[in-house]
């Protein structure tokens, strides 16, 4: 190799840095079967753990017989409330300030909560006995309509707080009531409603989900009785934060605690909280002295560990007769289940549902969130999203649909009649935040162009009329979304949790030979962090991608982050990561000016390298200064090449996006057919290509399945309903739509790279997209809002209820 | 639990081995023969990560006994490649078209494309769509998989792969 003769644009390539549509070095292995998840782990003498779970939703416990369970042999213990108790485990903190039952004792507030934990040495064993567990109960009546929850009458959940007046976010007004969150200016708010042209005023329910990923939760503890140290391997988003509440649980000291999340099989946020199954092990691993496995099947998964949604928001905006927003007022039912055990950064009860103002300039707003509890499952995760960013953007881009509607304007044109301008920011929102940066204009118009908005309009029209006339018995609806997302949590000075900053890291170390390892506190669940982190370091350090090694997941190797969800590790970990290069840069420049016997000053970094300047022919590239580094540092320098960055965000990132979406339901059947559905993603400095528009792919089919199918319900007295894949819609390949994918690129301003975060984009524009293209194919037979989900059966009854079947 | 020997082939190889007449084929395949390529993803046979080849056909291991495929030969994901460590042109394809994300459901995915290859050499895009229709991804949202399988059948077919990129 010549390193003088080569072009600049060879030298770039072979880096495959930012922008670089690098193929993924995870698949190596996962195409090979050579992944190592959780269930796939296998220590000597480990013992597998299960549940007995309760039948009914709300229900006093009378007694808990276990010996039967006992009796099976290869049973070696089942653990109930009572054998937690002294341990004082029985109850555990949630994220959310609340407490949860580990395992049930006196009473159960959803249905499948568990009651006891059997440990055996077979898994087949472990599930014999605990059918053989026996609890008498008296049941109650069920609360299962958050509307209904602070009803005088209603049955009182939660006895263990029913005489707290005060929560961990302030006064409770209801036994069943957790939390009024409110921000904004009430008063001017409802001034602005008194004094305007036009309202709207709408019921917008956005139904309880799963976030579902293909594995499910599941662990290994192993318990060293001699050292005294506890190793827990597991499907962790945030393995640090376990770590951290394991010590605090356990009393385990924190340095005897190994958290390891290997591979992990997809989370969209159903991996970030802590389960009784975590604590189960563990404690089922001290008593025993063995490794104890607990694997969730698919049903405890969807009914028991971090539903999502489920938030009932009424939605007002004050415009005038021209459609210019003038206020919003926002009033959400949030439906917590039986504990809050929502995963949102601590002093965020309703997440940053605050977003809710959109992409619009609304100069005044004020929105209040009431959180109640009911007899379902605990959890209020961010199902691919970031804290409650999926509900606001639902609500907001339906709304602004709604006063389309009324006022007789195209829905794209309200919305750029609306949108915050280029020159507004950093805009500072009626509710709060302070956006970075932002194109809408110019990304929705890109978006109409795209897809021929105005010839699809024509055609809607004539098949209006074809309609009418009876010629088909379709009907076409043209949803738009215009989303903005807040994503990258989080400054320290607004985001922690139960204390701990939401800030993330990097550890960067740059071996003799110029190979690197790079570890950071994030965890990748499929999102390709091992391929994308390298392309960063690439970049800025003229290192080729291939020569660097990222490893995650391990809390006793890694730096200690907060982990991956809410489109976190771009804005935050992948800012350390650029970060800690720039620290490792700058001592490499000295080294570089030392053996090119020049001032530092007069050397400049060249893509892998630095040359003096102006004589690009006396260079020095980076593994030529690596090796200096180890070999013969200049007089006064530490030797080695390495660095460490704790990067704490100054603002969050604000993507954006434009979407699209085409569809023709059959009023006879309710089928809907997507014809197309085009996505613009503005995610700022693009890293690669490739998998950002896998991320999109996957987040709008997810997507797909909330807006059109998906729900997680409950029958009068508590009983789940479609907590299998019998029931719960996951899309094949034959039902998902083909994607278009675009983009634009505004890049954040205080990113070290610019870089915003995508995951979630998708499922955060394509949710309101879908919904409103059937409201749009609905709305010339005079539907103003139909709820979700709008599967095949309910699109049926919203057309005969319109009349369309007449 | 008294238990049943059971003999089978597993990537070519002869197996011989006692099982309890319960245990699946799938929990046969990751504990008993450390094979944990295969994957466990519901417990209502929908996701086919648990998929493997059995005599010929695609099945999902999660539903089958192990002593039901007493004599059978079996192809997990294990034993995909090539003995020299070549890979087989789905591997290849999955990677160069981003056919998978978290990985969890690739192996039954790739074993259930196997078959289907084999099934319809030179599949359309609704027929590839039709033949993975038993396995479910929640990450890619299935686009770069069917291009990723048919990628594999063009190289199988000796045809231009820029176009079936494309």
């Amino acid at each position: 190799m010549n390193e003088m003769s080569e072009t600049r644009e060879v030298r770039e390539a072979r880096l495959q840095g930012l922008g670089c549509k690098r193929k993924r070095v995870e698949d190596v292995r996962f195409t090979q079967g050579k992944g190592k998840y959780v269930d796939d782990l296998k220590l000597p003498g480990m013992l597998y753990g299960d549940f007995h779970r309760s039948p009914y939703g709300h229900a006093r416990i009378k007694r808990i017989d276990t010996s039967k369970a006992k009796a099976v042999p290869g049973v070696l213990a089942v653990l109930t409330a009572e054998d937690l108790k002294p341990l004082k485990l029985d109850w555990m903190p949630t994220l959310a300030g609340d407490v949860q039952a580990v395992l049930a004792g006196d009473k159960v507030l959803f249905q499948n909560q568990e009651i006891a934990f059997i440990v055996a040495t077979e898994r087949y064993i472990a599930a014999d006995a605990a059918d053989l567990v026996e609890v008498e109960y008296e049941a109650l009546p069920a609360l299962v309509d958050p509307f209904k929850a602070m009803a005088e009458d209603a049955p009182i959940l939660r006895e263990d707080i029913k005489d707290k007046t005060t929560g961990a976010h302030g006064e409770r007004k209801h036994p069943n009531h957790i939390f009024t969150w409110e921000i904004g200016d009430r008063e001017a708010t409802d001034l602005a409603f008194r004094e305007a042209e036009v309202t709207i005023k709408e019921l917008i329910s956005y139904q309880r989900v799963h976030p579902c990923p293909l594995e499910t939760c599941q662990s290994v503890a192993s318990f060293d009785k001699i050292k005294g140290e506890l190793t827990v391997w597991g499907t962790f988003q945030a393995p640090h934060v376990v770590r951290t509440v394991a010590a605090i649980l356990s009393g385990i000291p924190e340095h005897k605690i190994h958290v390891i999340a290997p591979d992990i099989g997809g989370g969209f946020g159903n991996k970030v909280g802590v389960y009784p199954g975590y604590v189960c092990a563990i404690v089922a691993s001290i008593v025993t002295g063995r490794p104890v496995k607990w694997v969730e099947d698919r049903i405890e998964n969807l009914s028991t560990t971090a539903f999502a949604r489920d938030y009932h928001m009424t939605a007002e905006i004050a415009a005038t007769r021209e459609g210019r927003v003038k206020a919003l007022r926002v009033h959400v039912l949030a439906d917590h289940g039986a504990f809050d055990a929502c995963a949102d950064p601590s002093k965020w009860p309703a997440g940053f549902f605050n977003i809710v103002t959109g992409s619009y300039d609304f100069p005044i707003a004020h929105v209040a969130v009431d959180g109640v509890y009911t007899n379902k499952a605990p959890g209020g995760v961010a199902y691919r999203c970031s804290f409650r960013v999926t509900e606001a953007a639902y609500c907001i881009e339906r709304a602004m649909d709604i006063l389309a509607h009324k006022l007789g304007i195209d829905p794209a044109e309200i919305r750029m009649r609306n949108f915050i301008r280029r020159e507004q920011f950093p805009y500072h929102s009626a509710l709060g935040w302070e956006y970075d940066s932002g194109d809408y204009h110019t990304a929705l118009q890109k978006a109409l162009d795209a897809v021929g908005y105005s010839a699809l309009r024509a055609e809607q029209t004539a098949r209006r009329e074809a309609f009418r006339r009876g010629e088909t018995r379709e009907i076409m609806g043209i949803g738009i979304a215009f989303f903005t997302e807040i994503v990258g949590a989080g400054p320290a000075k607004n985001c922690d949790i139960l204390g701990i900053a939401m800030f993330d890291s990097a550890e960067i170390r740059i071996h003799p030979t110029g190979a690197v390892i790079a570890r950071m506190g994030t965890k990748s669940q499929g999102q390709g962090h091992e391929t994308t982190y390298a392309q960063i370091i690439a970049s800025e350090l003229g290192i080729p991608a291939d020569d660097v090694m990222i490893e995650e997941g391990n809390t006793d190797t890694a730096p200690y982050g907060l982990g991956t969800y809410g489109s976190r590790s771009t804005p935050t970990a992948g800012a350390a990561t650029a970060m800690a290069c720039r620290k490792i840069k700058a001592k490499a420049q000295m080294i570089a000016a030392h053996l090119l016997e020049v001032h530092h000053d007069d050397v400049e970094f060249d893509i892998d390298r630095f040359r003096v300047k102006g004589m690009p022919e006396r260079f020095k590239t980076m593994k030529d200064i690596a090796w200096t580094a180890y070999s013969a540092p200049p007089p006064g320098l530490e030797p080695g090449l390495e660095a460490v960055n704790y990067y704490d965000p100054p603002n969050m990132t604000y993507p954006f996006g434009a979407y699209i979406c085409v569809m023709d339901i059959d009023v006879d059947t309710g089928v809907a057919k997507i014809r197309r559905f085009y996505a613009l993603d503005d995610c700022g400095t693009r890293i690669n290509p490739m998998i950002i528009e896998g991320q999109v792919h996957g987040g709008l089919t997810e997507a797909f399945a909330i807006a059109m199918g998906q729900e997680i319900a409950y029958d009068e007295i508590g009983n789940v309903k479609g907590a299998s894949f019998l029931d719960f819609f996951l899309p094949t390949a034959v039902e998902t739509p083909k994607w278009e994918t675009d983009f634009t690129v505004t890049p954040s301003p205080h990113h070290p790279i610019g870089a915003k975060g995508v995951g979630e984009s998708p499922n955060v524009g394509g949710v309101p997209a879908f919904s409103n293209a059937v409201n749009d194919a609905f709305a010339f037979l005079g539907a103003t809002h139909i709820q979700m989900p709008h599967d095949a059966w309910r699109l049926w009854q919203a057309a005969e209820a319109l009349g369309a079947q007449g | 639990m008294k238990k049943i020997p059971l003999s089978l082939t597993v990537n070519g190889d002869p197996v011989e081995a006692l099982v309890e007449p319960r245990t699946l084929l799938i929990h046969f395949l990751r504990e008993q023969l450390d094979l944990t390529g295969a994957h466990i993803g519901c417990d209502t046979t929908h996701c086919g990560a648990c998929t493997v080849d059995l005599d010929g056909r695609s099945v999902k291991s999660c539903t089958l006994f192990a002593v039901q495929a007493e004599g059978a030969a079996i192809r997990t994901i294990e034993g995909l490649a090539a003995a020299d460590g070549t890979l087989h042109p789905l591997q290849e394809g999955f990677r160069e078209m981003h056919g998978l994300q978290c990985g969890f459901c690739t192996p039954g995915m790739i074993m259930r494309a196997y078959r289907l290859l084999q099934e319809i050499p030179n599949p359309s895009e609704d027929e590839i769509r039709a033949g993975i229709a038993g396995n479910l991804c929640r990450c890619t949202g299935y686009q770069n998989i069917v291009r990723a399988i048919a990628f594999a059948a063009a190289r199988l077919n000796g045809e231009n792969l820029e176009e079936a990129a494309a």
